[in-house]
């Protein structure tokens, strides 16, 4: 009888034990498994008997519909689009609004947000007085009635286009939208735009250099002149060499509406303004109690060592607060974007509203188009949780935390 | 413990693979003991629900009459407000037995839903509705205009169409309910509102000032409007089909709710076939004999249903026009019964 030594078992298939079975070992894995094969079935079954059923009552199925033309008009395209483009294009259309609501609410519900949360905490009894009205009137009430109330509010003030609210005669304000002049690209546009892109690029070099000249040797480099040369210089002498680079189209009154410059349409900014004051209300709250997370010494610290209250909140407190405010701000971000799908309701032209709404009811195509729109949105917030865990990652490195 | 888990597999099983479809529209009806009818969120005249949310309206008649046609009870119907974009999910998900609710008989629609139209109930037109202060007097004369617009519609589409056929600009603005398109109109954030020219009067009523807004008389497209339902049931389609012939029939016939029983004592032979008392062609359709009667005494003949809800006899107002009878210059006909 020989009497050699056991070999150890697998590490790989320990750790799939370890990982799968828990206490229960190889029993607890093979019931994983079959359960994960159930699920799989389902979801199979599920799909092939719609599919099934699709047919059965002669019900038009798959992604071919998305080659046809629309043939209905969007009043907001970030993009070139008129009837004769496809389904597809309408798509992307819907994808860019929605997006372009999102990133601006996001931007002003965050600084709105900021500034909310500092006036709770101010000592001053009227500014935090006044901001704790405003959390508690705002998070309280529908976000619905919100965007209609703007919406309504909006239009409200607003006069008819013969009647617009003039700006020096350059940009107008009617129920029609904001009218700005529109730029249109001359011969110099191409050389301005990269001595421009140029700029930014060193300007962003140099401060790589200026920060760690100042972390690593103590010694302070003003930058700001030369960025200064750098951004606005360098496009301005391109100007000079070769020409303007755009002119600016005015609009004007012709019929019913301007003709000519571009426009914000009333819907973005009453959804805008919707989203941004309501996601504050909640902001506020966020950055409140990332702000009293932080140990009350820290403030005290700060002040003894001669900082103002705004130098200690900027350099000390908030980077030390941002730790516990950004994965409940992820939750706001996210919120906000699924909440612009209720632009339908004033009209903007968003995904849910163009692609959803118009889309499905012309081809009837439901199950697809609900499934692309539902897959859109859970990428657009998979993204955004991404960037904000990445953020978040970097400052918790960052404090050594 | 593992024929448990075998048993509920199985029943997963048969679950998911029974028919979403049911071809007995009808037998699930009557054990259901009520129609379930799709109508919209409220458009006066066609569906809308009064103070006590009683439905009236002609697309409401129709749903009511075929209820009358099956349980000789013409409250026997659940009506379903249905929004213009998610109307014909619910129709195909089951949720509804038909759709009644002025939508517009197109060939993609009949063919790509899964679903039938069964006929016309109302000749329609897309017209447009614009203040009278603007001093428009032609739809040739909207260049550069603002439209509101219901989304889901085909309303948007001839809309695009039409400015591009007459090279004219325009901006759509377009929202997810009737009410809420009606309330931006009102605002002013458009020149003009466009739908089928019978939703343009009966929306006309509910704005502030009626007189000071027009209906302008150019009508961009034919809306054939129309009830619907799903493919794969002849039966259930040849009912909601009949139901409206036979109240075209009872107009043509002169049988009104009030003499239909004096009607049916007539030696007429063809009397004799419509009301019942001669052949069997309420059965064939898997009803009774008596099945016109029951609709004609329910909500009476079409030119009733169209005086009460639509024409002079409503607020609205409207002509026959196009709904006439075939032999008064309109374009309603009935196939004959018999």
């Amino acid at each position: 009888m020989s009497t050699e030594a056991r070999k150890p078992p697998l590490q790989i298939a320990l750790k799939i034990r370890r990982l799968l079975g828990g206490k229960a070992g190889w029993n607890g894995v093979a019931v994983q498994f079959a359960f994960a094969a159930v699920l799989g079935w389902i979801a199979y079954e599920i799909i092939s008997n719609a599919r099934a059923n699709l047919e059965n009552q002669h019900i038009a199925a798959g992604f071919g519909f998305l080659r046809n033309n629309a043939g209905f008009d969007v009043n907001q395209t970030l993009i070139s689009y008129t009837g004769s483009d496809t389904f597809f294009r309408v798509f992307v259309v819907g994808i860019l609004n929605t997006l372009v609501v999102s990133v601006v609410g996001i931007v002003f519900a965050t600084v709105i947000g900021f500034i909310i949360a500092l006036c709770r905490l101010s000592p001053n009894w009227l500014l935090s007085r006044i901001g704790e009205i405003y959390v508690e009137l705002i998070r309280n009430l529908p976000l619905l009635f919100q965007i209609l109330f703007w919406y309504l509010a909006v239009l409200a003030a607003l006069p008819n286009p013969r009647q617009s609210i003039s700006l020096f005669g350059v940009a107008f304000i009617n129920n029609r939208g904001l009218i700005v002049p529109s730029p249109v690209g001359e011969s110099g546009l191409g050389p301005f735009l990269a001595m421009l892109a140029l700029g930014i690029v060193a300007s962003l070099a140099l401060r790589f250099y200026a920060r760690r000249a100042l972390f690593q040797r103590g010694q302070v480099i003003r930058i700001w002149p030369y960025v200064l040369t750098f951004i606005v210089g360098l496009p301005l002498v391109t100007m000079l060499v070769f020409g303007v680079p755009f002119i600016f189209e005015f609009p004007q009154l012709k019929g019913f509406n301007f003709a000519g410059g571009s426009r914000v349409i009333p819907e973005f900014v009453a959804l805008t303004l919707a989203l941004s004051t309501y996601t504050a209300a909640f902001i506020a709250e966020i950055v409140r109690a990332g702000i009293l997370s932080v140990h009350s010494g820290q403030m005290e610290a700060g002040s003894s060592l001669g900082l103002s209250r705004g130098t200690t909140l900027r350099l000390i407190v908030v980077p030390q607060a941002m730790r516990v405010i950004v994965p409940p701000l992820t939750n706001q971000y996210l919120n906000l974007t699924k909440n612009s799908s209720l632009a339908v309701a004033i009209g903007y032209p968003d995904l849910v509203s163009v692609f959803a709404g118009t889309s499905l009811s012309q081809t009837g195509q439901a199950i697809e188009i609900i499934a692309m729109t539902m897959g859109v949105y859970l990428l657009i917030s998979l993204i955004t949780s991404g960037v904000m865990s990445i953020y978040g990652w970097r400052i918790s490195r960052s404090l050594g935390a | 413990m593992k024929r448990v888990t075998l048993a509920l597999t199985l029943a997963l099983a048969a679950g998911l693979s029974a028919q979403a479809a049911d071809a007995q529209t009808l037998k699930t009806v009557k054990d259901r003991g009520v129609l379930a009818c799709g109508v919209s969120q409220g458009l006066p005249g066609f569906s809308s629900p009064d103070d006590k949310g009683n439905w009236t309206g002609l697309d409401v008649d129709v749903c009511r009459a075929i209820a009358a046609a099956i349980f000789n009870d013409p409250t026997k119907v659940k009506f379903v407000p249905t929004s213009a974009k998610d109307r014909f999910t619910a129709l195909q998900s089951g949720e509804i037995d038909l759709l009644s609710r002025n939508t517009t008989w197109t060939l993609s629609r009949d063919t790509s839903l899964g679903a039938n139209f069964t006929g016309v109930t109302y000749y329609d037109g897309q017209g447009f509705l614009v203040k009278k202060s603007l001093k428009v007097n032609s739809a040739l004369e909207l260049n550069s205009a603002s439209v509101c617009v219901q989304t889901g519609t085909t309303t948007e589409q001839n809309l695009a169409d039409y400015f591009k056929a007459n090279n004219m600009k325009y901006e759509v603005i377009a929202f997810g309910t009737n009410d809420e398109t009606v309330k931006a109109y009102e605002a002013g954030r458009c020149d003009v509102f466009t739908t089928d020219q019978s939703g343009l009067y009966a929306n006309r009523l509910k704005l502030a000032n009626p007189n000071d807004h027009m209906v302008l008389p150019e009508i961009i497209s034919k809306e054939p409007l129309g009830p619907m339902v799903r493919h794969g049931d002849d039966q259930w389609f040849d009912i909601v089909k009949w139901t409206l012939f036979a109240m075209i029939t009872a107009e043509e016939l002169g049988v009104t709710s009030k003499n239909v029983d004096e009607k049916a004592k007539l030696e007429n032979p063809e009397l004799k076939r419509v009301l019942g008392s001669d052949g069997n062609f309420g059965e064939q359709l898997g009803l009774t004999k008596d099945w016109v009667i029951r609709i004609v005494k329910a909500v009476g003949n079409y030119n009733e249903v169209f005086d009460r809800n639509v024409g002079a006899g409503s607020p609205l107002g409207i002509n026959r026009g196009l709904n006439n009878l075939w032999n008064k210059g309109g374009l309603q006909y009935a196939p004959p019964i018999r």
